[in-house]
C-alpha cells in the first residue's frame, strides 16, 4: 500500500515539460447533486503529438483526479472516449491538441446521450438499439454443419458492407445525428449502418426481419439525410449512405 | 413512410396537369365564377381535382404528423398526434369534396 502512494505521490509531482500550452476547459456535471454543468479550466503543456485525451489524463495527474473520463486503448480502436471537442463530436485519443488551431480547447460530454459524470455517458441505450437489430449473421446452417465448411464471398460481395464493419460503436455519430437530439425514440444512424451492414452481407438470411424492425415510426424514415453521422465518424464509416441504400431496399430498388 | 413519397410524386404529376389546364386559358378568366363552377362540372377534371385534394391532405397531414412526432415522444402523445391528424385530413377532405359535390348537384 505504502508502494502504491509513493508511485502516485511520484506521478502528481512529474514536472510539466513543454514550451507551449493551451487552456482546457472540461464539463463537470454530476447529475446526482448538480443542476446544471460548470466548466473547469486548466492550463495544459501540450507537444506537437499531444492528444486530448492525454491533455485530460494530465489535468487528472497534476490538478484533479476527479474528473471522470472513459478511454481505454487510446489508438481510437475502442471507441470509448467519444466526447464533444471545440463542440464537434470527437474521440480524444484520436484528435491532437495541435490540429485543433486553437488555444482554448473545451471538453463537453458527448450530446444526445445521458450523462454518468463530467465527460463519461451512458451507452445504454446505443447498445440496445444495436442489439435490437441483430448484429450478426442469421442463417439456418452453419459453417461446421454445411459441405463447404465456409460461406465463400467475391470481392465485390464484401465490398458491399466492409466499411460499415468497421464501426467500433464510438457513438460519435449519434451525438453528432439532429434527429437523435429531438426524437429520443429514434433508432440511430449507428443501429441502421450497422443494420445495412448485415442486410447487405451475402452470407447473411435475416433481411426480411431487420427491414421489419427498422421500419417503424421511429425508425429509419426519420433520417432527414443532415450526413452529420458520416462527418464525424473516426473509422471513415458512411452511416448516411448506409441509411440511403437501406431505404432502396425498403422501397424496392434494391433486393 | 411509403405513402408519403407515393403521394409526393402522384400529386407532382396531378399538378402539372393543373396548371397546364390552367394555362389553356388566361389566368384571371380561369378564376372568374362561372370558369371555376364550369371546370367543376367537368366530371374527368373534377376527379382530377378530387385526386389532388386526398393527395395533398395525406401528404401534408402525415408530414405535419412526422413533425410533431420528431418534436416530442411518448404513447398517449403519439397517438393523439397521429389520430388529431388523420381527423383533420378527413376533414379537409370532405370540406374539399363538398364543394365539387354542391356545384354537381347543382346547388349553386
Amino acid at each position: 500500500m505504502a508502494q502504491v502512494s509513493s508511485i502516485a505521490e511520484e506521478q502528481a509531482s512529474t514536472p510539466l515539460s513543454s514550451s507551449k500550452s493551451i487552456t482546457l476547459r472540461i464539463s463537470r456535471y454530476n447529475p446526482k447533486h448538480d443542476d446544471s454543468s460548470v466548466f473547469m479550466e486548466f492550463t495544459v503543456p501540450y507537444q506537437k503529438w499531444t492528444t486530448v485525451l492525454e491533455a485530460i489524463l494530465d489535468v487528472k495527474k497534476h490538478f484533479d483526479h476527479s474528473v471522470a473520463v472513459r478511454y481505454s486503448c487510446r489508438q481510437a480502436t475502442c471507441g470509448s472516449c467519444g466526447m464533444m471537442i471545440n463542440g464537434k463530436p470527437k474521440l480524444a485519443c484520436f484528435t491532437k491538441i495541435s490540429e485543433l488551431n486553437s488555444d482554448v480547447i473545451t471538453v463537453e460530454p458527448m450530446s444526445n446521450f445521458p450523462i454518468i459524470r463530467d465527460l463519461a455517458v451512458k451507452f445504454e441505450r446505443m447498445f440496445e438499439t444495436h442489439h435490437k437489430i441483430k448484429p450478426y449473421l442469421i442463417r439456418d446452417d452453419t459453417e461446421l454443419e454445411s459441405d463447404a465448411k465456409e460461406f465463400l464471398q467475391s470481392p465485390k460481395e464484401v465490398e458491399q458492407y466492409i466499411q460499415f464493419a468497421n464501426c467500433i460503436k464510438c457513438g460519435l455519430c449519434n451525438s453528432a445525428c439532429p434527429t437523435m437530439a429531438t426524437d429520443s425514440s429514434f433508432v440511430g444512424p449507428q443501429a441502421l449502418a450497422q443494420a445495412y451492414r448485415y442486410v447487405a452481407d451475402s452470407r447473411d438470411k435475416g433481411k426480411d426481419s431487420r427491414l421489419k424492425m427498422i421500419d417503424e415510426p421511429h425508425g429509419i424514415w426519420r433520417c432527414h439525410f443532415a450526413g452529420s453521422c458520416s462527418q464525424v465518424c473516426p473509422k471513415g464509416v458512411d452511416p448516411a449512405m448506409g441509411i440511403q441504400l437501406l431505404r432502396g431496399y425498403l422501397l424496392g430498388f434494391r433486393s | 413512410m411509403k405513402i408519403h413519397y407515393g403521394t409526393a410524386i402522384a400529386a407532382v404529376a396531378l399538378v402539372a396537369v393543373h396548371v397546364l389546364m390552367r394555362l389553356t386559358q388566361g389566368f384571371a378568366e380561369s378564376l372568374e365564377y362561372e370558369s371555376v363552377l364550369a371546370n367543376y362540372k367537368f366530371v374527368p377534371y373534377a376527379i382530377m381535382l378530387e385526386l389532388i385534394l386526398v393527395l395533398l391532405s395525406i401528404h401534408g397531414f402525415n408530414g405535419l404528423r412526422v413533425i410533431l412526432l420528431e418534436l416530442k415522444q411518448g404513447r398517449i402523445y403519439e397517438k393523439a398526434v397521429s389520430y388529431g391528424c388523420l381527423a383533420a385530413m378527413i376533414g379537409l377532405i370532405a370540406y374539399g369534396s363538398r364543394t365539387i359535390i354542391v356545384v354537381n348537384m347543382g346547388l349553386v
